[in-house]
């Protein structure tokens, strides 16, 4: 009898295995390389070439290649190849900590609504489908114009507006769960709905979550860069969308100031997609055979 | 959907009221500065001495009312200069979102009939494209390589004013011209996501028995590819195109300042730039109301496909 009972598939794969999948895909390694590799430039890039980004260093408008500076001199005459080394910490920083904002919202809305169910479910869900009905960047526009346009409040300002597909995501994962046997064995164990929900359903949880999230930080560089164009920047750090953003009047100019920034964006969220793939395909036990 | 209209305007009532600094502020500044008195004054002429409950009663009923307050910029009721813009932004809105769809859907249709060979690996390509390009850097390289170096299209705006014709055909064409830069940055970004999705799911519905019987009946390629699997995958594209209406509007701002195109989001930006509070919060009401009535389009386009979907 026993036989023909369908066993539960574990929904957590062995950490080795994960790693396996993961480095058998070319384009999740290259993402991951050149990840890393801007991140090395971001971080330690500095220090072998230590141009002040907000230093007029030579007369402005110099093209590319020309007068020693490989990638020219922007409308105050700063070096653009040091705007984009130094822009690389705050456009990935900000990436990361409002995808992290997000997935804190997403995830703890998710949750709650996915595991309670009943009315709990009808409001959160009410409220994240209004999320996706808002247009996202008009809302963190009115954020960030309000609230002054520091680091810390454009961060917020795209986690905050970001969260509902986390949240969508993590509500299913919590509904097909909490049906599994192991969750009733873990309740029937005296565990209550905290310990349920976060020690026992999340974990199970992960992985679609952390694919989910890894994309939002490459949407969150987007959108970051796209704020900056607006005007929406700090102007205190230098980002790449700051770098464009403060350019953009002399684009039909000076074509090459809004250029290189905008590369260095698409290099960047084309990595992040190419890992969130390849993290997709290494965590997903649904694919595991293919 | 009004429910959704209520809660923008509280949460815009909320931010105003959360926000450091207030009309009277604002007001003080443009004017050079005003003393206790007068604030005190001005205050009570906009009626924030008020308490909380009230303020924001009032605030919703002049939104009801569609009165979205007065522009300190523009010294226009915000209301005429959204609807002076408005046409612009759903022109571009809907002609990107419908461009995005149908060549979406054509090129995954055609993606679909070989899932591994060119075709497949040239709308995952795009559509990791689509992902990572920001929209407006696509709008200046695109700018720049047709209107400045082919001048095919013209720079920026949406109509030309030297064109004294009265001809209505004259003036349509010379808008399109103008609309075709921007709609197809606009658009560059979904019709990616749409092939990928409407690849997807006609691989699924190419499989199934449905399928196999429309083509043992002897029905040509052409009858069993367009009316049996193609009618049967695009559920889950317009869905996610429905779901996508929020980002378009989003993706339009930032167009729209790329080629000065004057509609709504134009605006945004200016109203950022002259600190016009009370025309960026009207813009977000009005915008979540396109989104809205785009999303209720996408339903009724739903039922009309599948007569099972209930509204």
């Amino acid at each position: 009898m026993l036989e023909n009972e369908e066993i539960d598939e574990p929904t957590i794969k062995p950490v080795k295995e994960i790693f396996q999948t993961f480095f058998k895909s070319y384009s999740a390694v290259t993402g991951l390389f050149i990840l890393i590799g801007i991140a090395v430039m971001g971080f330690i890039g500095p220090l072998f070439y230590p141009t002040d980004p907000f230093d007029m260093v030579w007369m402005p408008f110099s093209p590319p290649g020309a007068d020693g500076f490989l990638l020219g001199t922007d409308y105050l005459g700063r070096d653009i190849l040091s705007q984009i080394i130094n822009g690389a910490r705050v456009s990935i920083a900000i990436g990361f900590l409002a995808a992290l904002v997000s997935c804190f919202i997403g995830v703890g809305i998710g949750s709650f609504a996915g595991f309670y169910g009943g009315w709990v479910e009808e409001t959160l869900m009410r409220i994240t489908e209004f999320f996706q009905v808002l247009p996202t960047l008009l809302f963190a526009m009115v954020i960030v114009a309000l609230f002054g346009s520091s680091v810390l409040s454009i961060t917020l300002a795209i986690g905050a507006v970001s969260w509902a597909s986390v949240a969508r995501i993590t509500r299913s994962e919590f509904l097909r769960i909490k049906e599994l046997d192991f969750v009733l064995a873990s309740r029937s164990s005296g565990s209550n709905n905290m310990a349920l929900i976060f020690r026992v359903i999340l974990p199970n949880a992960a992985a679609p979550i952390i694919v989910q999230s890894a994309l939002l930080v490459g949407a969150a560089i987007t959108f970051e860069a796209g704020l900056a164009f607006l005007g929406l920047s700090d102007p205190n750090v230098i980002s790449w969308g700051q770098v464009i953003g403060s350019n953009r009047v002399y684009i039909l100019d000076a074509t090459y100031t809004v250029t290189f920034p905008g590369i260095a964006i698409f290099i960047t969220v084309l990595a992040i997609s190419l890992v969130g793939d390849g993290l997709n395909d290494a965590l997903n036990p649904k694919l595991r055979s293919r | 959907m009004l429910l959704v209209l209520l809660v923008v305007v509280v949460l815009n009532f909320l931010m105003l009221h959360l926000a450091p600094g207030d009309i009277a502020d604002t007001i003080a500044q443009t004017m050079g500065g005003a003393d206790e008195q007068d604030m005190a004054e001005l205050r009570k002429q906009y009626g924030l001495d008020q308490p909380f409950f009230i303020q924001l009663f009032n605030y919703v009923v002049r939104v009801a009312l569609l009165d979205f307050g007065h522009s300190h910029f523009y010294n226009l009721p915000v209301f005429d200069l959204i609807m002076e813009r408005f046409p612009a932004t759903l022109l571009l809105v809907f002609s990107a979102q419908i461009l995005s769809l149908f060549v979406g859907i054509l090129l995954g249709v055609y993606a679909a009939q070989n899932p591994n060979g060119l075709s497949s690996l040239f709308v995952n390509m795009f559509s990791l494209f689509g992902y990572a390009a920001p929209v407006f850097w696509t709008g200046i390289l695109l700018l720049i390589a047709f209107s400045l170096h082919i001048p095919i299209f013209p720079v920026s705006g949406m109509r030309d004013i030297t064109i004294e014709s009265s001809n209505f055909f004259v003036h349509f064409f010379d808008v399109l011209r103008h609309l075709f830069l921007p709609m197809i940055t606009l658009a560059s970004i979904f019709f990616a996501y749409y092939s990928r999705l409407c690849r997807a799911s006609m691989l699924e519905v190419l499989g199934a028995d449905f399928v196999r019987t429309a083509k043992a009946k002897g029905l040509s390629k052409k009858d069993v590819l367009l009316k049996h699997a193609l009618k049967n995958s695009l559920s889950p594209v317009i869905t996610f195109a429905g779901l996508s209406f929020s980002a378009v509007v989003s993706g339009a701002i930032l167009v729209e300042t790329v080629y000065s195109w004057p509609g709504l989001g134009t605006l945004a930006f200016n109203s950022i730039i002259s600190r016009d509070t009370p025309v960026l919060l009207g813009i977000l009401i009005f915008s979540t109301l396109m989104v809205t009535v785009g999303n209720l389009l996408t339903d009724l386009t739903l039922k009309a496909l599948d007569p099972r979907i209930k509204i």
